[in-house]
Order: C-alpha cells, then structure tokens, then sequence
C-alpha cells in the first residue's frame, strides 16, 4: 500500500503537465487554422476580435476574383499533368526495382528516390538554369516538367510498397492460365496495385497544389494558386484570402476522407500472408529469363 | 520406371532435368514418364525438390539442364502461358479482384473463347466442383475449401493435357482434407486428365495415385504403384518414408542372412545387406506355422492405433522389432514373434545427401 501510494502521488501533476503539453502543441497546431476558418465568416474583415456579423460576403467576393479562380485552374491543370508524369514514369520504375535484375541497380534507386530529400530550391533552381540554357520560355511547361519529375519518387515509392505486398503466385496463375505477360500486367497486376496508384496519385495531386519552392524558379506570366496568395499577401491580409485557404483546408479533408473509405472498402486480399516457397521472379519485359 | 502402364501411352517426358540455384543443387538426373490420364504423386521431405520440379514442368522455373517434352513438342522451351498445362497453387493464387465465376473464367478469357462457351464451359466447372451457388461471391468470402474447388475448376476449365497440383490440400484440416482426397481422385477418374500432385504426406500419396514417385534431395528414390513401393521398397529411405518398417542389418553367406540371433534362407548375394520387414509381417508365433524365423523377446511397449497396435519387443541381443497385431492388446510380458523369410526384403543402403 505504501509502496503503491508513492508511485501514485507523483503521476497526478505529471498527468496535467502531459496535458497541459499536449494541449498547447495541438492547440499551436489546429488554433491558427481554426481562426482562419473562423474570421473567413467574419463580417469585419481580418481585424477585430471576437468576431462577428457573420458572413458569405467574402466568399461571393472570392467567387467574384477571376484572379484567383485562373489561379486555381492554372494549379489544377499543373497538377493532373504532373500526377500523368510522376505516374507514367514511376511505375515502370518501380516495377524495375521490384523485379528486375540489373547492374548498378543501387545507384539507379539512390538517383529515383533522390529528389525526395532534395530540397526543393535545388531542384527549382537547377531546372530553371537548364531551361534558361536550352532557351525554353518559362511557363506551364516548364512547371509541368519541374513537378512532374520531382514528384516520380513520390509515385515510385507508393507503388514500389503496393509491389512488395503483391502476391506474385497471382501473377504465375494469370500465365499459367494463358495469359502472356502483357495481359498478366494489365489484368492482374495492376487492377491489383489500384490502391497504391490512387494513393500516389492523390499524393502529388495535394503537393503539387500547394508546391512553392520549385514552382517560383518556373513559373511563367501566371500564377498557380499558392503563389497568387503570396503574391496578395504581400499586399496585405484580405479576409478573401482566408476563405479560399478555408476550401483548400475543406477540400484537403475530402481528399483524405476518400482516401481512407477507399482503403476500408477494399476487401483483405486472400492468401497473401502465406508466402510461397523462395522462386525467381516473373519478369514483365520481353525476356522471359531473368538474370539471377 | 518400370511400372509405367503399358497400355497408355506417354503424355510427358521429363528427360534428366537438373536444378541449381547458384550452389545450391535442387535436383540432379530426374527422369521421369507421366502417362496419359495418370496420377502420378511425387513425394517427399521439404527441400527435396518437388515444388521446383513441378515449378519446371509449370514453367516459373527453367532447369539448369535437361529437357521436358509433351508429346514431339519440347516443353520447356516455352513460355508458362503457351504450355498444355495448368496448376492448382499451394495457396490457390485465386485473383481477390475477380469474383468466383470469373477467376474461373479467367482462362477462357484471355484466350477469346466466345461469350456463349466461356458462359456454358464455366457453369459446367463451377457444377462439377459444386461451386455453382457461390458464382458471384469474391475469394475472401468462401472458405478455405471452397477456394479449392475454384482453383480445380479455374484449371481445369481450361481442358489442359496435364493437372499439377502444388501440396493443395496442406491448408485444410484433417477431416476436409480426407475428404478432398477422395473428391480429388474421382474427379480426377472422371476428366480423365492426368494429373501430377505434389505432397509431403505419403498416406495422401498412398490414397491417391497410380504411381507414386519418391524424391529425396533432388533425385528419385524410386517410382512405382502405392502397393509396389509399400511392399517391394528398393531403398531404406523408401522403406521407412513409406509406412513403418524394422531395418535388419544382417550378413549374407551362401544363401543364409544373419542378424543377432536371427537368421533366415535368402537369395541375396553374400555381403553386408539390409532388409525390411513390416510390422504386419511379424506375429506371435503358433505351433501349426512351418519354415518361419522364430525369435523370442521382451515386450517394452504397446501403442494402440484403433484396428491395430504396435508392439515394441526386445529381442535378446538387444535387437527391438516392432510387430502390428490385430489381436488386442498382449498380457504376457515375454512373447516369442515369427515371420516367414519372404518378408524380410533386401533394400539398398541409402547414403546421406546433403
């Protein structure tokens, strides 16, 4: 008892400072985007606490903006396009390194999941000096080529993942059953790999929207949106901005919503913790022979 | 090989086929006839190559010499998907994408069958491995012996020349899987298809097979029928794979082998020789039997196994026979056994492989 009673006195205070803790990190966290929600409703503009007359007006405002909404469809555009880029070239670069079997395939991997670390000044200003070289004008292009290849590694490690929990035995049933590997890859490999492919996919779509740092080496005449609402902001606050940010933090939920139904729906896959005995992988190119 | 059936002909010749995975040797020199509508078992310990063989005639596996032929057509030359052949995975390998009726249509599919047939041919499976009532459900919702049928339907739909069969009932308890031995065999009689199984369990490959093959780290021991290989084993590892068996490790001279106190006329040449003698082959010795080797012993140990009980004796030089009585269980402790020479059968030494 005695014993018990001095372990417990001391862990009360220590349970509120936990809290205490705790509350002050989420709150530095959450509370700033709560008040940016919060005064997008605010009849008085960004000034006056606490708020009140609540309010639509700044997001008919908002509606009103064709700058901003030009904005919005120049960083949609450059998303879906960097989203075909890092995909079309992430695959196939995953599927490399998940099966096959070449000479200095290290070095290869190091180079595909590079710009993952890189910091994005380097590759913005890298890619600028190349395009300033090659004398290609800045614009949506050369956006799309910026964020599309800094975002490969981003879909070469979500598929690679999606690769490695593949049961291949599927693959080998597929050819046994006289498909060639052609229509293995399409029927069966990839419906397979749907949800990695969703999840990269939506992956860039979310950093590609609120890219900066390469974006400001490439950017041309028009503004994506996060530079736009830089751009305002170093005019000054405006409550417009704030209900914007408000539908992009609104809009960012949604995307992780989706993203987790659709994790839940899809049903446990059978046999896939029960591995097969260690056998050589099923090549996908060409060469039905793998190097070992 | 020399119990290949005479009557039928050859389906497929696996020709000195030899795997290695860098230094690791998996099989040497398999040679190997499957005969049309046979069922042929290989049998053997983990690690001793069966899977890789089967992985071979399959075509997930290239052999690193040796040739696989099917009729005048070299087999493994050719990609998995232009072979005659089809598997039933270990694990079944069902897509969880595709519903029960189109993992079994599968196949069919791929090889542009008209939407009439593939319809028709796939109830037909589905019924034959009475599947029909699941058709639309997705693989994770059927049991682990429904997902069975669905892979022999899924294989054999496609009509293929030859069945492998990768150790497909391991995953099922012990009253489904003797279940599934018995459906297994009757279907197999009923398409007609040879069928090559791969098991570790030599009762499953007693029940099922024609032939049974025995590999033991990468070679074959010997090939014959269930009854050849149980009573004539060539090897002791075959001897004592297969069932129970007392290895007598006796010495020939002119015609008498001599084991301890024991000793009996056989035709062997002189020579170190071992022989194997069932437990179902010694008895309590009786009066009226004639030309029987008699020993007599201690009684160390009964087990009793339902119709019948082994009895562990030790002979007087130290020798322990284990004997198979059907006669209930023995109340004396000392107990003279009898077994007629013929039963006692000169098996190989096998040597140790690594």
């Amino acid at each position: 008892m005695i014993l018990a009673d001095s372990q417990q006195r001391p862990t009360a205070p220590r349970a509120i400072w936990l809290l205490l803790h705790a509350s002050a990190v989420f709150a530095f966290l959450y509370l700033p985007i709560a008040v940016l929600i919060l005064y997008s409703f605010n009849g008085q503009g960004v000034g006056g606490f606490p708020p009140h007359h609540l309010t639509l007006d700044w997001y008919r405002i908002l509606f009103a903006d064709a700058a901003i909404w030009d904005a919005v469809l120049y960083s949609l555009k450059l998303a879906l396009a960097a989203i075909v880029i890092a995909l079309g070239f992430g695959i196939p670069a995953a599927l490399a390194l998940d099966r096959a079997n070449f000479p200095g395939k290290t070095v290869f991997r190091r180079l595909v999941l590079l710009p993952l670390i890189l910091p994005g000044i380097i590759t913005g200003l890298s890619l600028s000096m190349l395009f300033k070289l090659a004398d290609v004008r800045l614009g949506l292009l050369t956006l799309v080529l910026g964020h599309g290849t800094a975002l490969i590694s981003v879909a070469t490690t979500e598929v690679f993942a999606g690769l490695q929990k593949l049961d291949r035995a599927q693959e080998e049933a597929s050819l046994d059953l006289g498909a060639n590997y052609w229509q293995t890859f399409w029927r069966i490999t990839v419906p397979n790999l749907k949800l990695p492919i969703i999840g990269a996919a939506l992956l860039i779509f979310t950093l590609s929207m609120d890219e900066i740092a390469v974006s400001f080496f490439l950017i041309g005449r028009d503004n994506t949106l996060p530079l736009e609402i830089w751009g305002r902001l170093r005019r000054g606050i405006t409550p417009e901005i704030n209900a914007v940010s408000t539908i992009i933090f609104l809009f960012s939920l949604l995307t992780i919503v989706f993203w987790y139904r659709l994790r839940s729906q899809s049903a446990p896959d059978v046999g896939m913790e029960l591995l097969d005995p260690p056998h050589e992988n099923v090549n996908l190119s060409t060469n039905p022979n793998p190097a070992d | 090989m020399s119990a290949t059936p005479a009557q039928k002909p050859t389906l497929l010749s696996i020709r000195n086929i030899a795997k290695q995975f860098g230094r690791n040797v998996v099989l040497r020199d398999v040679s190997l006839e499957i005969a049309e509508g046979e069922f042929l078992t290989i049998l053997g310990e983990s690690g001793s190559g069966k899977t890789t063989l089967l992985r071979i005639i399959a075509g997930f596996e290239t052999a690193t010499s040796g040739e696989v032929w099917m009729g005048a057509e070299r087999l493994d030359q050719q990609p998995p998907f232009r072979r005659r052949v089809n598997t039933v995975f270990q694990n079944y390998a069902l897509f969880p994408h595709l519903t029960v009726e189109q993992n079994v249509a599968y196949g069919l599919r791929v090889a542009r069958r008209p939407d009439a047939e593939i319809e028709q041919r796939v109830a037909e499976a589905l019924g034959k491995v009475k599947m029909t009532a699941h058709a639309k459900k997705k693989p994770s919702k059927i049991s682990g012996g429904q997902q069975q049928r669905v892979a022999l339907a899924r294989a054999l739909v496609n009509r293929p020349n030859l069945l492998l069969l990768d150790e497909p009932l391991s995953a099922l308890d012990a009253n489904l899987r003797r279940q599934m031995q018995v459906e297994l065999k009757s279907l197999q009689r009923e398409v007609g298809i040879a069928f090559v199984f791969v098991t570790h369990d030599q009762e499953e490959a007693m029940v099922m097979s024609d032939r049974i093959a025995l590999l033991r780290s990468g070679e074959l021991e010997q090939v014959a029928t269930p009854r050849e290989i149980y009573s004539r084993p060539e090897t002791a590892y075959v001897a004592q794979f297969i069932g129970h068996t007392n290895l007598l490790r006796a010495e020939v001279r002119d015609g008498v082998a001599r084991c301890g106190a024991l000793s009996w006329r056989t035709s062997t040449t002189d020579g170190p020789t071992l022989f194997s003698l069932r437990p179902e082959h010694l008895r309590p010795s009786s009066v009226a039997s004639n030309g029987t080797v008699r020993v007599k012993g201690k009684v160390l140990q009964q087990a009793f196994h339902g119709a019948t009980s082994l009895v562990r004796v030790e002979c007087a030089d130290g020798l322990v026979l284990v004997m198979r009585t059907s006669s209930g269980a023995l109340t004396a402790q000392e107990v003279e056994l009898e077994f007629s020479p013929a039963d006692a059968i000169p098996v190989r030494e096998s040597p140790e492989r690594s």
